[in-house]
């Protein structure tokens, strides 16, 4: 039998510390719905969204009821649509827009391209269509591939980006540059995260996959509140424990909509997700392993050993793991993080060197609204070179906010939050960046 | 057996019990185990009960339940036990 003490800590979890499972993620494999004329193909992709995805929202609403555990959000992520096209592929970006919102899922991944070692027609096509794409729809994202460990760095690809990011910004000026939090470029990414904006369901997936991440910032600060100032080994254990609980939640959640739904359990994300309100933060946790504030230095060593921690305490609490597994630090999305570069604590260049050691990138960052193309693209390619070089994922979701100034604040809302906007090292690159061409896959022996 | 925690909490006063132990009666939910106390005047319950008598799903057991959160003031929660057993339990 249950004990009254575990009972209470996990209602406490659940209604103090903002411990919630952040996402189910039906992944939905789009193939199928190749045609040569893009009509055709956007119309099969509704349907067959609409058709698998039908009882997403209301499974995800049962479970969330009898479990008594905030499912915050329920999504669909869908075949890179580079792979689908065959022509025009906006008016796909509108069919997914549209089944989104008839599925009542508050986004959609997959407008999306592996370009990690060069383009196809319909990844150019695709990259041309995204600063018109993201701000003309509401629930479609966007992601990019342009490296990975075994091609490289595609540096024609980076240097699109940077002018990619730039229009989408311009386009959605007047919401502080909404279309850019829904743009994400990575080195290495992978096939079955269920996590926004990168969301996509690869080339490996089965047919359909149940995706689930899960979250608690809160509760692991909360862990460490009781072992204030014992070493670093009983920080660790006492992550450890609690990421096996958080994980064990998020399994259980994802077999019951695995078996209600009748789709494949895929995996479930072992992540740290922070949201902006107060007490679900991941930078408190490492002020509260004794830094001032987050960015100070001894902050990477922080989140090195926090990371690792709870994939540790994680993994054996699920069947399978994937995803970006891992403690997440989007600037925007975090009230800790906010803070820190809201008083200087935290700049880019600490952010860039977190990213070596943690889940995912540099994350929901404004920058200043001056900032060039090729300082955007510059800023891709040291993110991608840190994946390619270390075997991980990485990502750049960053957010050049129209007509302000590094102190000045954006604003977007819901859980993508807010942020000041970042300064930026602004000596040229242009040179560099025109250059294009591909970045050689790193040797793998004589690690030095 | 379809075990569930009903989590009662809110200021003291008479009948808290009663009042909830009638209505799942009514149900036909059983009561496996009852643990109470107060926390600086704060009634706390918990209540494991068994649903597969019931002759109603779990969403009408608690819809069944919000007269009595609204009448007696309280915060009353149903959650399957399965979430305490993955969470507690390997």
């Amino acid at each position: 039998m249950i004990e009254t003490g575990e009972i209470l800590q996990t209602l406490r979890m659940i209604q103090e510390e903002h411990f919630d499972v952040r996402t189910i993620t039906l992944g939905i494999n789009l193939l199928d719905c190749s045609d040569r004329d893009p009509e055709i193909c956007a119309r099969r992709v509704y349907d067959k969204i609409c058709r698998t995805a039908r009882d997403l929202v209301p499974v995800g609403e049962r479970i969330e009821a009898e479990l008594g555990i905030p499912i915050v959000n329920k999504r669909i992520s869908v075949t890179p649509v580079s792979l689908i096209c065959q022509g025009d592929p906006r008016p796909i970006a509108l069919a997914l827009d549209r089944a989104a919102s008839e599925m009542g899922v508050n986004f959609l991944g997959g407008y999306s391209a592996l370009m990690h070692k060069g383009a196809t027609l319909a990844d150019e096509r695709l990259l041309a269509s995204i600063p018109e794409v993201l701000s003309g729809t509401e629930r479609l994202c966007a992601s990019v591939n342009v490296a990975s460990t075994r091609a490289g760095i595609n540096m024609n690809a980076v240097r699109e980006m940077g002018q990619i990011i730039r229009e989408t910004a311009e386009r959605t000026a007047e919401k502080d540059g909404l279309g850019c939090a829904k743009l994400v470029v990575f080195a290495n990414a992978v096939e079955d995260n269920p996590f926004m904006a990168g969301a996509f369901c690869g080339v490996g997936e089965p047919e359909c996959a149940i995706n689930v991440g899960v979250s608690g910032p809160g509760v692991v600060k909360r862990a460490l509140e009781e072992v204030k100032g014992q070493p670093f080994d009983v920080v660790a254990e006492t992550v450890k424990r609690t990421a096996f609980k958080i994980t064990r939640v998020g399994q259980l959640v994802a077999r019951e909509a695995s078996q209600r739904l009748n789709i494949p359990f895929g995996i479930v994300d072992l992540s740290l997700a922070p949201t902006p309100a107060r007490g679900d933060s991941v930078a408190h946790i490492l002020e509260e392993m004794g830094l001032e504030s987050t960015g100070a230095p001894g902050t990477t060593a922080a989140l090195a050993l926090l990371n690792d921690a709870v994939k540790k305490g994680g993994v054996m609490a699920s069947n399978h793991v994937g995803g970006l597994s891992g403690a997440f630090i989007p600037v925007s999305e975090d009230i800790g993080m906010i803070e820190a570069a809201g008083k200087g604590s935290l700049t880019l260049e600490k952010l860039e060197a977190m990213t070596c050691v943690c889940s995912v990138g540099l994350d929901m960052i404004a920058v200043p609204g001056d900032t060039s193309a090729s300082t955007i693209s510059g800023i891709i390619a040291d993110e991608a070179a840190i994946g390619m070089v270390n075997n991980k994922t990485t990502a750049v979701r960053i957010i050049p906010a129209v007509g302000k100034k590094a102190g000045d604040r954006v604003e977007f809302g819901g859980l993508l939050g807010f942020a000041p906007v970042m300064p930026v090292n602004t000596f040229g690159n242009e040179e560099f960046i025109a250059r294009g061409g591909r970045i050689p896959a790193p040797l793998h022996s004589l690690r030095n | 057996m379809q075990k569930a925690l009903i989590s009662v909490t809110g200021l003291d006063a008479t009948g808290i019990i009663a009042k909830v132990a009638t209505k799942l009666s009514e149900l036909n939910v059983n009561i496996l185990d009852i643990s109470q106390t107060i926390l600086g005047g704060y009634f706390t319950m918990m209540m494991i009960v068994d649903l597969s008598g019931a002759p109603v799903d779990f969403d009408s057991i608690n819809r069944a339940l919000e007269p009595i959160r609204e009448e007696l003031k309280m915060e009353i929660h149903m959650q399957r036990m399965d979430i305490f057993d993955a969470m507690h339990r390997i």
